[in-house]
C-alpha cells in the first residue's frame, strides 16, 4: 500500500485529492489530506463582499463536504515535515508518514511584517486587509460608516494573492462612491510597489485610461518601510509619504510557517518547485501545488486548476516510472471587476502577456478580452457556481489547461513588427 | 529583439531596453547602463550586480528586493540609496537581467 499526504485542502489540494482519487486505484493506494480548520472559503468571494454583493455565508462550506469517499481528512496544525524520513509532524503529537508529498498550504497576508501596520489603534479601525473573513466583513462595516476623506488602496509587495484584486477594489470602491452620491467627497489613491497599475505592454495600453477616467491618483514605486499610527501615514524606503484615512491594503504575503520551520522554503516561506512540472527543487517525492510554490505565475484559483489538471496525468505516470508527458506553461485566466456591473477577462501565461481579443469559452460563449463588458461581470458571478459545483470536485471544465492563441489578437505585434521594418 | 550597439558591442535588448541574452552582458556594458539611468558605480554598486548576475543564474529569475536583502545581504533601504526611485527596476537593468515581473 502506498501513502500519498496532501498539505493543505484548499482550492489546490482539495482539487488533487478529487483528480487523484479517481486515478489511484484504492487497494493499492491510500491518500489523506490534512488542514488546520474545517472551513473551505471561496476566496474570490472576499474582494466583492465588502461592496455587499455576498453575505458570509455564501462563501463558507465545509471542507469535508468537498473530499471524496475513499481520502482521509485529518483537521490538525502541522509542526515540520521532515523530508529525508518522509514523515510530517502534527502539532498534537501525531505522526503521518508517506510515499508521495503534495504541499497545497497556500499564501496568507502577514500584516505583522510591516512595522506599525497592524497596530490595535489603527487595524480593523482605519487599517484593513480584505482577503480574509474577518478583514473583508470589518472592511464592509467600515466602508458604510466612510462619507467622506483619503481611501489608500495598497499593495505591500508582491507577489500576492490574486494580483488584479487590489485594482478591482479600486475600481469597485470607486463605483460604490459613485453610486451613494459622494464619489466628489472621496479621494482616491492607488499605491505599488511596481511602476505602475499596469507593467505589461498591451495592458497598459488598453486599460491604463482606466485609473485617470475614475480620477484615480497614482503612487508608483512606492516600497512601504512603515506605518505612523499617530498620523496615519505610509512611509516608504527612500522616506516619501502617504496620509490616509482610510487605508485598504494587501500585506506581505507568505507561504505557512511549517514551511519555514522545516528549512524548506525561500525567504518568504514558497517552496523552490519546478515551474513545469511542480516537483520539488530537492526531494523527488514531494510536488508543490497552488499558491504554496515559488513558480513565476500568479497566485490565483485558476492556475491552481489548470495546473493540477496537468498534474494529475503527469502524478500518475510518475509513480509508474514512466515519463511526465505535460509541461505547465503558466497559463491563468482572470475575470477583473471593473464597477458598474462591467468586467474585463484577461487570459496569459508565463511567455505570453495578456492580450486582446476573444476568449472561447463553450457554452457561455467567446468573451472580449481586455476590454469592458457586462458578459465578463456576470461571468465572474457565474464562477461561484462553477467552483463549488465542478472544480473543486474536479470534474471536466472545458477549458483547456495549457494557454491557446485561438482568437487572440496579434495586431500589436504587427504593428510593432511593421515599424521595424519600416526603420 | 532589437539589437543596439553598447560599448561598440552589439547587444540584443527588448522594447524597454532591457538585456535579454545572459552572456552579451560584461561590465564595460554595466558601467554606460549605469550612465544611462545617471548612476556612478561604486564598489558597493558592484557587489549588489555581481550578487544579481550569480543569484539569476542559480534561480532562473530576477532577483526581488527582498531576495537581494536576505540572500545578498544589502538592506532595502540601501537598495534604495545605491539605486534611487527605483531600485528592482535599475538593478535589473544595469546587471542585464529581465525586469522583475508584475501581473497585469
Amino acid at each position: 500500500m502506498k501513502n500519498l499526504l496532501v498539505l493543505g485542502a484548499g482550492s489546490a489540494g482539495t482539487m488533487v485529492v478529487n483528480k487523484l482519487r479517481k486515478k489511484l486505484p484504492k487497494d493499492t493506494w491510500g491518500i489523506t489530506v490534512i488542514d488546520q480548520d474545517s472551513e473551505h472559503i471561496y476566496q474570490p468571494g472576499l474582494l466583492l463582499m465588502p461592496f455587499g454583493t455576498y453575505k458570509p455565508e455564501q462563501l463558507v462550506k465545509k471542507r469535508q463536504s468537498f473530499i471524496p469517499k475513499g481520502v482521509d481528512f485529518i483537521q490538525a496544525t502541522v509542526d515540520k515535515i521532515d523530508p529525508l524520513i518522509n514523515k510530517v509532524y502534527l502539532q498534537d503529537g501525531r505522526e503521518v508518514g508517506y510515499d508521495y508529498l503534495v504541499i497545497a498550504s497556500g499564501t496568507t497576508p502577514r500584516p505583522e511584517q510591516t512595522p506599525g501596520m497592524n497596530d490595535p489603534a489603527l487595524w480593523y479601525k482605519s487599517v484593513f486587509d480584505f482577503f480574509t473573513m474577518a478583514g473583508s466583513l470589518a472592511l464592509r462595516d467600515a466602508l458604510k460608516d466612510f462619507n467622506g476623506g483619503r481611501l489608500v488602496v495598497h499593495i505591500s509587495e508582491m507577489p500576492i494573492k490574486c494580483p488584479v484584486a487590489p485594482l478591482e477594489f479600486t475600481f469597485l470602491a470607486d463605483a460604490y462612491f459613485t453610486k451613494r452620491g459622494i464619489r466628489d467627497k472621496v479621494e482616491i489613491v492607488y499605491v505599488t510597489p511596481l511602476e505602475g497599475a499596469f507593467t505589461k505592454p498591451v495592458c497598459s495600453k488598453h486599460l491604463g485610461w482606466m485609473l485617470d477616467e475614475r480620477k484615480i491618483t497614482l503612487e508608483p514605486d512606492f516600497v512601504i518601510e512603515h506605518i505612523d499610527a499617530q498620523t496615519k501615514t505610509m512611509v516608504s524606503m527612500d522616506e516619501r509619504e502617504i496620509p490616509f484615512d482610510l487605508l485598504v491594503t494587501i500585506p506581505v504575503n507568505m507561504g505557512a510557517d511549517f514551511i519555514a520551520r522545516s528549512g524548506m522554503g525561500d525567504e518568504l516561506n514558497y517552496v523552490p518547485t519546478d515551474k513545469h512540472n511542480f516537483l520539488s527543487d530537492k526531494y523527488p517525492n514531494i510536488f508543490v501545488l497552488g499558491d504554496a510554490s515559488n513558480i513565476p505565475a500568479s497566485k490565483a484559483g485558476s492556475v491552481a486548476h489548470f495546473a493540477i489538471d496537468l498534474f494529475s496525468e503527469n502524478f500518475v505516470n510518475y509513480v509508474n516510472d514512466r515519463p511526465m508527458e505535460h509541461s505547465f506553461d503558466g497559463h491563468a485566466n482572470c475575470f477583473i471587476e471593473s464597477g458598474n456591473g462591467k468586467g474585463l477577462l484577461i487570459d496569459f501565461n508565463y511567455t505570453v502577456e495578456p492580450l486582446t481579443g476573444r476568449f472561447p469559452i463553450p457554452v457561455i460563449g467567446p468573451l472580449p478580452l481586455l476590454k469592458e463588458s457586462r458578459l465578463n461581470h456576470i461571468g465572474k458571478l457565474a464562477f461561484r457556481w462553477i467552483y463549488w459545483h465542478i472544480l473543486l470536485k474536479g470534474r471536466y471544465l472545458p477549458i483547456p489547461a495549457l494557454m491557446s492563441m485561438a482568437g487572440k489578437d496579434l495586431v500589436i505585434k504587427s504593428e510593432k513588427e511593421k515599424a521595424h521594418a519600416n526603420n | 529583439m532589437p539589437t543596439i550597439e553598447i560599448a561598440s558591442k552589439p547587444v540584443t535588448v527588448n522594447d524597454e531596453g532591457f538585456m535579454t541574452v545572459y552572456d552579451e552582458w560584461s561590465e564595460e556594458i554595466a558601467t554606460v547602463l549605469a550612465a544611462q539611468v545617471e548612476i556612478e558605480l561604486t564598489p558597493r554598486h558592484w557587489e549588489v550586480i555581481h550578487f544579481l548576475r550569480e543569484d539569476f543564474k542559480k534561480e532562473g529569475e530576477s532577483s526581488t528586493s527582498r531576495h537581494t536583502q536576505t540572500v545578498g545581504g544589502f538592506p532595502i533601504k540601501e537598495q534604495f540609496e545605491l539605486f534611487p526611485k527605483k531600485p528592482a527596476k535599475k538593478m535589473s537593468y544595469i546587471a542585464g537581467l529581465p525586469k522583475p515581473k508584475g501581473c497585469v
